[in-house]
């Protein structure tokens, strides 16, 4: 393991810049993925076509092509940025379409009942969804939104299969492929990175879960 | 379920609906036209762009379609050996863990829950780089099939061993009071019934490995991705190249995601139909 303690600094950095990938990644696609399941969940057809399309499309096709189609096919169209930025909205376009059927599927899990008793009070639309039925989709929400972010991290090691250059999982492939070390520490040590990111997320997010939870 | 969040529209909601309708159509007709009067700017409309790819009569189309289409059947065959690899294994990982004796079985949970925190593309660069070094030389398609199974095993492990859980108690008490050992208990009563449950998910999982077996292209596996990759370098023609791959995985995954649809209906009804 004298590989990873040599190159500590070089680990730590691609640490850090993996996470600062997904706390971006998990910003922009729980916002892109709720209003997506915002137009699903709306009375409005038309809408719900178009997100149930994108859903469709985004979720059947692999992470890597829609990071290739955006890194290759966007400068094609004149739209430039740096392969960080089109890492990171590669990631939320793909994570999107998860999110928003999570969050589709806690709206389902309330009980019909409850949208009907708070009409039967007099409730108006919004207070209606704002009150009774969102707290409560809100909560059961929790647990599969974990796992899509959860998800999302491990796929964050694509990006660096793809040349973002310093995230975690680019240093193991630089230090593996050009320097010559031998793979299974290096790997080894990139591995641990990744799993101290998602153990601590998943801890976090059990705590949440436990103080989400209501008794039904 | 289109009645949870707000009531059956009366003449006033219909008619905001239909205002709603009509302009989300236009703006994403405007949204439409400005990325093809961008595509047209920027050159990405011309003949030389599309027809090798849509035009039969184009003197690349039959080249390239039959270079895809080896691409496409290496994507399928990765995905499907690693398939029926990760279910053997992972019924075996699964059996494990549910006849292990409580001295042991935390090594089996530990190694379970490690491994299912491991990123997919981790799992096949660990087989591509360790094992040469360790001196094992395989085709590059083994060492995308040996990263997809170790990850696939546990997650299908996991699926078997909730689908052995959910069946009722008296499939167990039955086949004990019957006389069967543990394994045949297992083996001829639970696990058979369990993969009926199953079936569904199994095909759903299907569709993620068939996803990242295009995780390849980073080992220089030439399946769809990788050979897209190689033709745009001839070819110049990244966005339309890519769009067409995309819509091949697409195309595939969808009608696996449909099929597992299907099952999971039959399922239920014959479950229902026999309770």
């Amino acid at each position: 393991m004298d590989v990873v303690v040599e190159n500590f600094h070089l680990y730590y950095t691609g640490f850090l810049k993996t996470l600062g990938i997904c706390l971006w990644a998990a910003a922009g696609s729980v916002l892109l993925g709720t209003s997506l399941a915002a137009l699903r969940v709306s009375p409005v057809q038309s809408l719900q076509w178009m997100s149930a399309g994108y859903v469709n499309a985004l979720r059947n096709c692999p992470l890597t092509v829609v990071l290739f189609f955006v890194a290759f096919g966007l400068p094609e169209l004149g739209l430039n940025c740096s392969y960080y930025w089109f890492a990171v909205s590669a990631l939320v376009l793909y994570t999107a379409a998860f999110i928003c059927e999570a969050a589709r599927s806690g709206i389902n899990s309330v009980p019909q009942g409850q949208a009907e008793a708070a009409r039967s009070i007099g409730m108006s639309f919004s207070r209606s969804l704002r009150l009774v039925i969102l707290p409560q989709a809100l909560r059961s929400v929790v647990p599969p939104l974990g796992s899509v972010i959860i998800a999302m991290i491990k796929n964050s090691a694509i990006v660096g299969a793809f040349g973002v250059g310093g995230e975690l999982f680019s240093v193991g492939d630089t230090l593996t492929g050009s320097r010559g070390y031998a793979a299974l520490p290096v790997l080894s040590g990139v591995l641990i990175g990744y799993l101290l990111i998602t153990v601590s997320a998943g801890l976090l997010i059990q705590i949440l879960e436990r103080k989400a939870t209501i008794a039904r | 379920m289109s009645n949870l969040l707000f009531d059956t529209p009366g003449r006033r909601a219909r008619r905001r609906v239909l205002i709603a309708s009509a302009l989300s159509v236009v703006g994403l007709a405007a949204l439409v036209y400005m990325t093809v009067r961008r595509l047209a700017n920027q050159g990405q409309l011309g003949a030389e762009k599309w027809s090798p790819v849509f035009n039969p009569a184009d003197e690349q189309f039959a080249l390239l379609w039959r270079f895809l289409a080896v691409g496409l059947l290496n994507t399928l065959r990765a995905a499907s050996v690693a398939v029926v690899l990760s279910v053997a294994l992972g019924t075996a990982l699964a059996v494990a863990r549910i006849s292990a004796a409580r001295s042991y079985g935390w090594l089996i949970v530990t190694a379970v829950e490690i491994l299912r925190g491991v990123p997919v593309v981790i799992a096949i660069f660990f087989a591509a780089r360790v094992l040469p070094e360790l001196g094992l030389e395989l085709p590059l398609m083994w060492y995308l099939v040996i990263g997809l199974t170790v990850y696939n095993s546990v997650v299908i492990g996991e699926i078997v061993r909730a689908g052995v859980g959910a069946l009722p108690r008296g499939q167990t008490e039955a086949a004990e009071a019957l006389g069967l050992s543990r394994g045949q208990t297992l083996g001829l009563v639970l696990l058979p019934q369990a993969f009926r449950i199953m079936l569904p998910a199994l095909i759903s999982q299907l569709v993620v490995v068939l996803k990242d077996t295009s995780l390849g292209a980073f080992i220089s596996y030439e399946e769809l991705l990788r050979r897209g990759n190689i033709a745009v370098q001839s070819l110049q023609n990244p966005l339309q190249l890519f769009l067409v791959i995309a819509l091949l995985f697409i195309a595939v995954n969808y009608a696996l995601g449909q099929l597992a649809a299907r099952v999971e209906r039959r399922v239920s009804q014959s479950a229902a139909f026999q309770d």
